[in-house]
C-alpha cells in the first residue's frame, strides 16, 4: 500500500515541515528521551489523564504525548476548514429536519426505518426547534488524509466529542518545551477555544433569558474517563462544573444550588449521556440527570448542548448519507468526501464484506472508540470467523470501509523517529455564528503498522499546527 | 356525548420527602372526536412548570412541589364533549411519524407467542382487517383479572399467563402489530364503563393504517374507541404515555391512590 508521508515526499523535505529539520538535527537520542519525560512529568502535573474503558489498569494512565508536531499549511488548512464548517451546517440542518417535517426522508434520499428507528432518534425531540436551530453545538469531524490532497471524513461525533482539553495541552505543553520553535514558525493559535465555546454557547441561551445567560458544563462525576476535561473546559469558559445533584427545577426554570441560593441556569452543555438526562423523560433509574430537564428544556426555559437525539446524525449508517445531506440543504456540493462504505444491511453490500473480510475495517453503526471493530489486514483467522458470525447475525448493525493507507507524520519512538499513521479530530463550534479554531486533535498509532488512532487501543496524540500564511 | 371526568391522584410517602417533581399529560387530545368545555388541573401547593405540545401532539406540563411533604394530591376536572368516529383518530396534530413506532420497548418485546399471535392474524395487505383480527385474539387470549399483573408486567408474561387488565391488553397488541410491521401505540384516557365492567382509568391502542392514519382499537372490550372515550395522550408504551409521571426527593415508601369517576353529564 502506498502511503503518504507528511514531511517526506520523494526523499524531500515538505515545505510545511522545513521548520523541523534543523531541530530535529539538533536534538540527539538521550536528549530527546530527556525531554519526553520533562513533557510527562508536566501532563501527569496538570492531571491530564483519560482512563480507558475496559482495559483495567491505570484509570489515571497518560495518553501517550508524541513531541513531534503535525503541520497543515495555510492552503491545506483553508479547504479543512470551508469542508468542516459546510459538514457542521448540513449535520444540524438534518437534524433540525428530521425533528421537523423529515423532508430528506419524504423525499427519498434517507431511508425512514434508517431514522426513525435508530436508537439514538428521540421521539421526545420531535416538533422542537432548539435556539438558533442548533442541534450539535460542538461537531467533531475524524478526517483522515490518503495523499497530498486527498482527505476524507472518516466519521462525525455530534454528541459531546472529547478530546479537546489535548488539543488545548498539547499546544501548551510545546510552548513550554520549545519555545524557539514558536519564534521560528508562524503558527496559528488556538488558545481561543474556550471562549469561543463560552461564546456559542452564550448565543444559544432561551427567548426567556433576559440577562447576561449562567452558563453551566454538567458532568457524570469524578469518575468519567473525561472528567478531567470537563473540569479542565469550566475552569478555562468561567463557568461552573455541575453535577445533576447540583442542579434542579421549580416552576419553568432550572437552578443551581450555590452557598448564596438557587441560581437559575440558562444554558447547560451537558457532558452526559441522553439516557440519563433527565429520569422523567428517558432512564428512570439515573441517578446522574436532572427530574423535570426535559419538560423545562422544551418549553423554552433553558438549552442544550447538544440536543437530546443529536446522536441520530453520527451513527455510522447514517454517515454514508452525509454527502447528500449536504446537496440537499445546502445546495453545495461536498468539499470534504466520506471514505467508501458499505452498508451490510443491503444484501450486494454484505456478500462483499463477506468475501474481503480480511481486506476490510468492518464498524459496528452504533460503536465508538475503536471498539467492536475488526480490521481485517490486522485480525488472525480466528478473529475473523468470529467477526463473520457476529456480521451474519445481525447485518445492519455493520458497515465495512477499505483499509485506508493513513497517511503518517515522523513519531519518536524507542526506536528512533519513525512514520506513524495520524487522523484529525477538529471541534466545530455551531451556534449564531459557526467557528472552528485553526487545528484539532491529532491521534498517532503509536504501535509500528497501526490504523487504529483510538486512546483505547494504543494511540497517542500529538500537537497540530496550522501554518500562518 | 357530553362526559364529565373527576380524576384524583394521591401520592403518600412513608417519611416526608424533600420536593417533587412531576411530568404531566393530563389534558384532553385536540382532534376531531372530542371537544374540551372545561379543564382544570390542580396540584395543592403545586407550581406549575412550562407547557408545551410534544411531538406526538400532546399537552405536556412540568409541576414542582416543594417539601417537606408526606403527600400530593392531583386532582383534575372537567367536562368533555364526545363523538363517535369509529376509533379514528382524525384532526390530530403530531410530528412523530409512524416508522417511529416500530421500536421495541422492554414492555413490548416481542416472543415467540407474540410473534405467533401475529402471524396468525396475517394475511393480506389490510392492516385494518388485520388490526380488528388481531385484537379479538387478545381479547380472547387475556381474561381481564384484575391484581393478576402490575405495572411492570410485559406483554410477553401477559400473554403467557392468559390474564391481566387494559395495559396488559393494551402492550400485548402493540406488540403483535409491531411484530406484523404495523407502527403502534399505546393511548392513556379515561372510558365512560357500564358499572362493574371496568376502570374509568382506561388504556387502549392505536395502530397506524396506510390512508386511513391511527386507529384505536380497545382489546378490552373488544371494540374501536367511541363516543364513551377521552383520549389524553400517546407513547411507546404504557411508561411513554403515563398521564403522570414522577420522582419524589429523598424520604421513604410511596403508595398510591387514584380515584377515577367518569359520567354522563346532563347536556
Amino acid at each position: 500500500m502506498d502511503v503518504f508521508n507528511e514531511m517526506f515526499e520523494d526523499g524531500a523535505v515538505r515545505a510545511p515541515y522545513a521548520g523541523l529539520e534543523a531541530w530535529l538535527r539538533d536534538m540527539p537520542a538521550e536528549l530527546r528521551s530527556l525531554r519526553q519525560a520533562e513533557a510527562e512529568a508536566l501532563f501527569r502535573r496538570i492531571g491530564i489523564t483519560f482512563a480507558v474503558y475496559g482495559e483495567g489498569g491505570d484509570p489515571d494512565r497518560l495518553i501517550p504525548f508524541d513531541m513531534f508536531p503535525r503541520i497543515f499549511t495555510q492552503a491545506e488548512w483553508r479547504r479543512l476548514d470551508r469542508g468542516i464548517r459546510q459538514r457542521a451546517r448540513a449535520l444540524n440542518a438534518f437534524l433540525a429536519d428530521l425533528y421537523g417535517r423529515g423532508e430528506i426522508v419524504r423525499a427519498g434520499r434517507v431511508p425512514a426505518a434508517l431514522v426513525y428507528g435508530n436508537p439514538a432518534y428521540e421521539a421526545a425531540m420531535a416538533g422542537f426547534v432548539p435556539p438558533r436551530g442548533v442541534y450539535s453545538h460542538i461537531v467533531g469531524i475524524d478526517i483522515v488524509r490518503t495523499g497530498p490532497s486527498e482527505f476524507l471524513v472518516l466519521e462525525d461525533n455530534c454528541r459531546t466529542p472529547s478530546g479537546v482539553s489535548y488539543m488545548l495541552e498539547n499546544r501548551e505543553i510545546m510552548m513550554r518545551m520549545f519555545p524557539e520553535l514558536f519564534r521560528a514558525n508562524r503558527i496559528e493559535p488556538v488558545d481561543g477555544y474556550p471562549q469561543l465555546l463560552r461564546r456559542t454557547l452564550a448565543s444559544v441561551a432561551p427567548a426567556k433569558c433576559d440577562r447576561e445567560p449562567v452558563i453551566v458544563l454538567l458532568t457524570p462525576g469524578r469518575f468519567n474517563s473525561a472528567y478531567y476535561e470537563h473540569s479542565f473546559l469550566a475552569d478555562l469558559m468561567g463557568v461552573e462544573l455541575v453535577e445533576g445533584q447540583d442542579l434542579f427545577v421549580e416552576g419553568e426554570f432550572v437552578w443551581m444550588r450555590t452557598t448564596e441560593g438557587p441560581r437559575r441556569v440558562d444554558v447547560i452543555y451537558r457532558r452526559i449521556d441522553d439516557a440519563f438526562l433527565d429520569p422523567l423523560a428517558f432512564r428512570p433509574d439515573s441517578m446522574l440527570g436532572v427530574a423535570g430537564l426535559m419538560d423545562v428544556y422544551r418549553s423554552g426555559g433553558v438549552t442544550l448542548a447538544s440536543a437530546p437525539g443529536a446522536g441520530v446524525a453520527d451513527d455510522k449508517a447514517v454517515y454514508v448519507h452525509v454527502p447528500e445531506m449536504v446537496r440537499f440543504y445546502l445546495g453545495e456540493e461536498p468539499i470534504l468526501a466520506n471514505v467508501p462504505t458499505w452498508q451490510c444491511s443491503r444484501r450486494d453490500d454484505l456478500g462483499h464484506v463477506l468475501d474481503h473480510l480480511d481486506e476490510l475495517v468492518v464498524k459496528e453503526v452504533h460503536g465508538s472508540g475503536g471498539y467492536g471493530m475488526l480490521v481485517g489486514p490486522r485480525a488472525a483467522k480466528a478473529e475473523i470467523a468470529a467477526f463473520r458470525d457476529r456480521l451474519l447475525a445481525n447485518p445492519a448493525g455493520y458497515i465495512a470501509q477499505p483499509t485506508l493507507a493513513l497517511s503518517t507524520v515522523p513519531s519518536f519512538v524507542a526506536e528512533g523517529v519513525a512514520p506513524r499513521h495520524v487522523d484529525l479530530r477538529p471541534y466545530c463550534l455551531v451556534g449564531e455564528r459557526v467557528e472552528l479554531v485553526p487545528g484539532g486533535l491529532t491521534r498517532v498509532a503509536l504501535r509500528a503498522g497501526s490504523l487504529v488512532v483510538n486512546s483505547s487501543q494504543g494511540g497517542g496524540v500529538k500537537d497540530s499546527w496550522v501554518l500562518a500564511e | 356525548m357530553l362526559l364529565a371526568v373527576a380524576h384524583r391522584t394521591r401520592y403518600r410517602y412513608a417519611a416526608p420527602v424533600r420536593g417533587v417533581v412531576q411530568s404531566h399529560r393530563l389534558t384532553p387530545a385536540v382532534c376531531d372526536g372530542q371537544e374540551v368545555l372545561e379543564w382544570a388541573i390542580r396540584v395543592a401547593g403545586g407550581t406549575p412548570g412550562g407547557s408545551f405540545r410534544d411531538g406526538a401532539g400532546d399537552l405536556v406540563r412540568g409541576w414542582t412541589v416543594r417539601g417537606p411533604l408526606d403527600e400530593v394530591v392531583v386532582e383534575v376536572a372537567g367536562r368533555v364533549a364526545t363523538r363517535d368516529l369509529a376509533g379514528v383518530l382524525r384532526g390530530h396534530r403530531e410530528r412523530i411519524p409512524p416508522a417511529a413506532y416500530l421500536r421495541e420497548t422492554p414492555a413490548t418485546r416481542p416472543d415467540r407467542a407474540l410473534a405467533g399471535l401475529a402471524a396468525a392474524a396475517a394475511g393480506g395487505a389490510d392492516a385494518l382487517a388485520m388490526g380488528h383480527r388481531l385484537a379479538e385474539a387478545v381479547a380472547d387470549r387475556i381474561v381481564h383479572r384484575p391484581g393478576s399483573t402490575g405495572p411492570r408486567t410485559s406483554a410477553a408474561e401477559a400473554l403467557a399467563q392468559g390474564a391481566g387488565v387494559c395495559q396488559d391488553h393494551a402492550h400485548v397488541l402493540i406488540a403483535a402489530a409491531r411484530h406484523a410491521g404495523i407502527p403502534a401505540r399505546y393511548v392513556a384516557g379515561y372510558m365512560l364503563a357500564a358499572a362493574g365492567t371496568a376502570e374509568a382509568a382506561h388504556a387502549w391502542a392505536e395502530l397506524h393504517v396506510a390512508g386511513l392514519g391511527w386507529v384505536g382499537f380497545d382489546a378490552a372490550n373488544r371494540c374501536c374507541p367511541d363516543a364513551r372515550y377521552i383520549r389524553l395522550g400517546s407513547g411507546l408504551d404504557a411508561h411513554a404515555a403515563a398521564p403522570i409521571r414522577g420522582i419524589a426527593r429523598g424520604g421513604g415508601e410511596e403508595t398510591l391512590e387514584v380515584a377515577v369517576a367518569v359520567a354522563a353529564a346532563q347536556q
